[in-house]
């Protein structure tokens, strides 16, 4: 018998300590609010699942998660296709590859608040160089009045903001393919779209993987950016779940549904991300 | 199929090359004969991949012609030249099955679906992968992905030439001999122009009816097998081919007969009057004698069929090959060569031969 030295656990303890006061701790209040109502005073009673039930119920909450749902599939798929295309561009070797890679990660180097400052006065219709341009050119776009042009623009951010990292990746991916396979591909006579449907996108799959799954649950839980661009509104035409929550929590300080309601939505997000994973990975070898 | 020329072929990877040192290929001229099984052999760096990526049209060469039969390729794209080539490792398209990948050579080029199925059915049962037909390309193992990209070279009937490009440095040693065989079988089937790029010896030499030996982008010797192991025609050859390799000594000409440490030894081929030279003569042709230059035993190894004794003479380390059951023993002998697999060579080169 080997004999085995336990004291080697007590290396994880800080490790534990931090996660138990970050992660564990916070949670677990969340946890507590969920299932206890309030008056005032700091007391709780004992309230079950019943604010499980009300959020589930609630239309309200049925209209934010379609709108975030909205959101994320309309941002997924413009701009994992997008991202591929421009890594796809980009050149391989050479002086622009460095000045490629720079420009494209600027957008990713700029504070979020930062990122929602900006396009809120750049879509300004009467002094935003963008909203400007459109009215001058004959649209009719006031994104703090018009809910599509809210969307427009939110969606626009959320693009310039974060298509640089699907680019980063999917280049990535493309630049671990080795020479011999478009050598090969030449000799076997495949043409572009062959050579990109079977040897760069399936080398890719790993990459996109990982680019959706981040970019899902990111622009899932996105708050910043669109408290700043448009603080939900006009209306409730921009309140993505994560906006209402805020409304919920700490506009009204109701702390029981708000908990119930960061609860579902965690489990969603884990939920969402473990069945894409799932799914992504189930047909690989090993 | 197609017999190939290359002519006064040189190729520089610099822009404006300005000494010889910098082509990495330096004046080719070969002649491949139709449905011939060549190999490209020498060690890394000496050109024979960028040699090789000429040839399919992967590098276009800086200077030179390349001629399939009478057409001249030099600057075909290589769909156009009509050739194969399997690469050192395995490409295989992850996401098709083994049927799929073998078809894709075929499919690329508007075959019918009819004909690609009885081509893939053929290159299946040759490499054996029959049984593996409807699995996915990426569950194999090393040697059934080679075996693959075999098949990808090998599916196409009309093909000029095949090229292999150290196709089985990723496969386990057991499984080379097979595969190399295996290779060897479907020349024979198939006949096919077929060029096999290595740096192994053995490889080389099993698989070639004629081998290339290259250094520093320069041909040194084409011949068979034999011809390289018994006239090889640069010291390097000698040195390349062979375990161990050639005994390469200093002499002195007088007259054309060659003068090792004063004593004078007998050789095939005479030298060019007098001043210093080399003779090369293999281990195996080299016998302990009673008679003949005396030398010292300084290591004896044991190679399971045969021994080789490391002797020195005249401030010289001498390889000899004697049988199992000779008994040598540690101390003062003598050497004999054989006259005539002995030989002069000059600046590296077999004396007298025809340049």
């Amino acid at each position: 018998m080997k004999t085995e030295n336990q004291r080697a656990w007590w290396f994880i303890v800080p490790v534990l300590a931090l996660v138990a006061f970050n992660a564990l701790i916070p949670l677990m209040t969340v946890v507590n609010y969920s299932v206890q109502e309030t008056f005032g005073n700091n007391v709780f009673f004992w309230h079950g699942v019943g604010w499980f039930e009300d959020v589930l119920r609630s239309p309200r909450f049925h209209a934010a998660l379609g709108r975030q749902l909205l959101f994320t599939g309309i941002i997924l798929l413009i701009e994992i296709p997008l991202g591929v295309a421009i890594a796809l561009a980009m050149p391989r070797k050479g002086p622009w590859v460095s000045v490629c890679l720079v420009l494209m990660a600027l957008p990713l180097l700029i504070p979020w608040n930062v990122v929602g400052a900006m396009w809120n006065i750049f879509a300004l219709p009467d002094i935003g160089l963008m909203g400007w341009t459109l009215n001058a050119i004959g649209f009719d776009f006031n994104y703090t009045q018009q809910p599509l042009s809210a969307w427009f623009t939110m969606v626009l951010m959320d693009v310039w903001h974060w298509t640089s990292l699907v680019v980063l990746l999917a280049y990535a991916g493309l630049s671990s393919i080795p020479d011999a396979y478009y050598q090969a591909a030449k000799i076997d006579g495949a043409r572009p779209w062959a050579v990109f449907r079977y040897i760069q996108l399936p080398k890719m799959k790993r990459v996109l993987t990982i680019a959706v799954l981040l970019r899902f649950m990111d622009s899932f839980n996105i708050y910043t950016e669109i408290s700043v661009l448009t603080g939900g509104g006009p209306g409730n035409s921009t309140t993505l779940l994560s906006i209402d929550l805020v409304k919920i929590a700490l506009g009204q300080f109701d702390l029981g549904p708000a908990a119930a309601m960061s609860l579902i939505y965690f489990a969603m997000t884990l939920l969402f991300s473990w069945v894409f994973y799932t799914v992504m990975t189930r047909d690989e070898p090993q | 199929m197609a017999r190939i020329t290359l002519q006064n072929l040189r190729h520089s990877y610099l822009a404006n090359p300005t000494s010889d040192a910098d082509y990495a290929l330096k004046e080719i001229d070969i002649e491949w004969k139709d449905g011939g099984a060549y190999a490209l052999l020498g060690p890394s760096g000496c050109g024979k991949s960028t040699l090789l990526n000429i040839i399919s049209g992967l590098t276009i060469p800086s200077e030179g012609r390349i001629l399939f039969d009478d057409r001249d390729v030099t600057r075909l794209a290589p769909t156009e030249r009509n050739i194969a080539q399997v690469f050192q490792f395995p490409v295989i398209y992850d996401t098709m099955t083994v049927y799929d990948n073998l078809a894709f050579p075929l499919r690329n080029r508007g075959v019918p679906e009819a004909q690609v199925d009885k081509r893939v059915r053929t290159v299946a049962e040759m490499l054996e992968l029959d049984a593996m037909l409807g699995q996915r390309a990426a569950g194999l193992s090393p040697d059934g992905k080679q075996k693959i990209s075999m098949g990808r070279g090998l599916v196409r009937e009309d093909v000029a030439v095949i090229m292999f490009d150290e196709p089985l440095t990723v496969i386990d040693p057991h499984l080379k001999w097979e595969l190399r065989s295996k290779l060897k079988e479907l020349h024979q089937r198939i006949r096919v122009t077929m060029i096999y790029v290595t740096h192994d010896q053995t490889e080389a030499l099993t698989f070639a009816d004629q081998v290339v030996v290259m250094q520093d982008g320069v041909v040194v010797q084409i011949g068979s097998p034999v011809d390289l192991f018994e006239r090889p025609g640069h010291t390097f050859v000698g040195h390349f081919i062979g375990s161990p390799g050639m005994n390469v000594l200093p002499v002195e000409l007088r007259d054309g007969a060659a003068f090792f440490a004063g004593a004078h030894v007998a050789t095939a081929n005479r030298g060019p009057g007098s001043g210093a030279a080399e003779i090369g003569v293999r281990p195996e042709f080299v016998a302990l004698a009673d008679a003949g230059l005396p030398a010292e035993v300084l290591r004896i190894a044991d190679l399971g069929r045969h021994r080789v004794v490391e002797a020195l003479t005249g401030g010289r380390r001498v390889n000899v090959v004697v049988p199992e059951d000779r008994q040598v023993a540690l101390g003062p002998v003598h050497l004999a060569f054989d006259p005539a697999q002995t030989r002069i060579y000059v600046d590296g080169w077999l004396a007298g031969a025809a340049a």
